[in-house]
């Protein structure tokens, strides 16, 4: 008890120079949180893909298309259990800055391949039975103040026009990591637009969703699928969607592992400036661990009282600094949904916060500790006065 | 508690002590002896760099010799390793310092408890104890107050019942009055005097104040690390 309360006013002697520091390691684990955070987000798509689909798409590029007609010889291949048609709208609300995420997709087939994306089984019927239908997420409609029934227009930008559609329904997410930013339409909508306008771009589909009946089917199913089509003028290319999202993940790979590698510079950083300060306190009382010294006290009792100051300052900035990534990470998730739709702090993040605040304590206690429990009274002493 | 004088408390043989600085060994002490008896006031008098303090310091077991013994009730605490003499000093030593040397961060209480954390004393017993040597020393009033609430005079006041609190047999001073002004500096003086003759403690007082030196029963003088003859200009002296 007397060593903590030792700890403790020890920490506050200084009350700025401690402010600061404790501050200083807020910030930096706060930093580190955000980062790691942005990082596991990188690879949120390719953590929660689910084992039991796959993605067919154009052998050559995202950007060529496959025809319709692919949809039944998929159907029939062995392991496959249903199959959905998608396309990436790339259509923007009233301007380019409102951007999000859009799709004409096959809304019956797709809603069974997507169980996470939830809709009340009203809405589901309105939204299946109007092709000019559409579902935004929760956070989506929220944004932009939509309520069931509104008529909402998209500007195309790969498929040219104004688009009209009818929300006829508002998702949600089965996990706190579903996105709720999406918007979906009938593919069959999009279809019948583009026949009339554009007909050589009618019955094309960007990508094929799959569902096998089982994890352990997937690469059987994707080599018959591609085998299927193999030599013909669109070859396509099947993997499953941890494999299809770990593409998108990788063109940026260089980004996050430089994001990774800042955060931990953050955090050397602290630790050097914090085992200054330390260094720098236990230099100022190396007279009073020598009187200590004198009195009795045992060098572990001195190593004690310093590495637990330089812990507790530590562990106070890091728990301020957790503390401070939730409503940070809640401003970025509202601010910034556009970019982030689901900016969630882990339980594993936490903890690697608290880590680092603890391995910023142990090394910026080290050093002073060290000098703490070794100095000799008699030169102790005579930087008294 | 009033001890015999006739006791030898601290024998010092044949004490040698030499500080290296860069290249060059600098001697600090050379072949001292003497002793002390149990009960004594003794001043270690000399100029600056006499070596005094580090004779104390070797006599306090804070400091080691280079050879030489120094004998305290028997014990040669030159042969104790660190360990042990931490747990000698705190059972047999008080320190009084030029300036107190108290912890900022800790009340008069606190600071004098420091000490008795090392025995197994309960919080109570520790409380009494506390209790009695800052009436001793008349502080009762302000022992929730922080060392710089306090006057000079009072934290050298406290810094004595630290020391005294274990109730060790010597006490060691060095300079405690050398932060003082004369009024504050005489009631330190008094209360050593008063610790002397009620409680039998033996002090070592190392001073460069002859009026404080007055105040021992014996003046050890000390120059260029060797014992020499008191001089004419400091009273009452024998050595």
């Amino acid at each position: 008890m007397f060593y903590l309360k030792l700890i403790i006013r020890n920490a506050f002697r200084h009350k700025l120079r401690a402010l600061l520091t404790i501050i200083g390691v807020a910030v930096a684990i706060l930093a580190f949180g955000l980062l790691r955070t942005l990082v596991g987000l990188w690879y949120l798509g390719v953590e929660t893909s689910s084992a039991t689909r796959l993605v067919t798409r154009s052998s050559i590029s995202l950007v060529f298309s496959l025809p319709i007609s692919y949809r039944e010889r998929i159907r029939h291949v062995p392991g496959v259990t249903e199959v959905s048609t998608m396309n990436w709208f790339g259509g923007v609300y009233i301007s380019e800055k409102n951007f999000f995420p859009n799709f004409a997709v096959e809304p019956e087939t797709f809603l069974k391949i997507y169980p996470e994306f939830v809709l009340d089984p009203a809405q589901k019927k309105a939204f299946l039975a109007d092709r000019q239908g559409a579902v935004a997420g929760r956070k989506l409609a929220a944004k932009y103040g939509w309520k069931v029934g509104d008529r909402i227009t998209l500007k195309g930008t790969i498929f040219p026009g104004q688009w009209e559609f009818v929300l006829r329904g508002i998702y949600s997410g089965a996990q706190k990591s579903t996105d709720e930013t999406q918007f979906f339409f009938h593919w069959n909508y999009l279809n019948e637009v583009m026949r009339k306008t554009i007909p050589r771009r009618a019955d094309q589909v960007g990508l094929f969703t799959l569902a096998v009946a089982r994890p352990d089917l997937a690469a059987e199913v994707s080599q018959a699928v591609d085998a299927l089509f193999k030599n013909s003028l669109a070859e396509t290319r099947t993997e499953t969607e941890k494999a299809f999202q770990l593409s998108f993940v990788a063109m940026t790979e260089a980004i996050m592992v430089a994001i990774q590698i800042v955060s931990y510079v953050v955090i050397v950083i602290i630790m050097v400036v914090a085992a200054n300060t330390m260094a720098m306190t236990a230099r100022e009382r190396l007279g009073e661990y020598a009187t200590m010294k004198s009195l009795g006290f045992r060098g572990y009792h001195i190593a004690g009282t310093v590495f637990g100051e330089s812990l507790f300052i530590a562990l106070l900035g890091g728990i301020v600094g957790v503390m401070g990534t939730f409503p940070a990470a809640h401003i970025i998730e509202t601010e910034l949904s556009q970019f982030f739709p689901v900016f969630a702090i882990s339980t594993s993040t936490i903890m690697l916060q608290l880590a680092s605040a603890v391995a910023v304590g142990i090394a910026a206690g080290a050093f002073p500790t060290w000098r703490g429990a070794t100095i000799r009274i008699a030169e102790g002493l005579r930087r008294i006065g | 508690m009033t001890g015999s004088t006739s006791d030898i408390l601290v024998s010092v043989r044949n004490l040698s002590k030499a500080y290296q600085r860069g290249s060059q060994i600098v001697p600090v002490l050379e072949d001292i002896s003497f002793d002390i008896p149990a009960g004594e006031f003794l001043a270690l008098m000399g100029p600056s760099g006499s070596g005094k303090s580090t004779l104390l310091n070797l006599i306090a077991g804070i400091d080691k010799v280079d050879t030489g013994n120094v004998l305290i009730d028997g014990i040669d605490i030159t042969t104790l390793d660190e360990t042990e003499l931490a747990d000698w000093r705190s059972g047999n030593v008080g320190f009084i310092f030029q300036f107190y040397n108290l912890i900022p961060v800790l009340t008069a209480f606190e600071n004098v408890e420091l000490p008795l954390l090392l025995t197994g004393l309960s919080r109570r017993k520790r409380q009494e104890h506390v209790a009695t040597v800052l009436s001793l020393v008349n502080l009762t009033d302000r022992m929730d107050h922080y060392p710089s609430e306090l006057s000079g005079g009072q934290q050298q006041r406290v810094a004595i019942a630290r020391a005294m609190v274990s109730d060790p047999a010597i006490l060691v001073a060095d300079e405690p009055t050398g932060d003082l002004d004369r009024h504050s500096a005489e009631e330190i003086l008094s209360l050593m005097d008063r610790l002397v003759r009620e409680f039998g403690k033996t002090v070592i007082m190392v001073t460069h104040d002859p009026r404080a030196a007055e105040r021992a029963h014996r003046i050890i003088h000390l120059e260029k690390g060797v014992l020499v003859p008191v001089p004419p200009s400091v009273p009452s002296c024998s050595t």
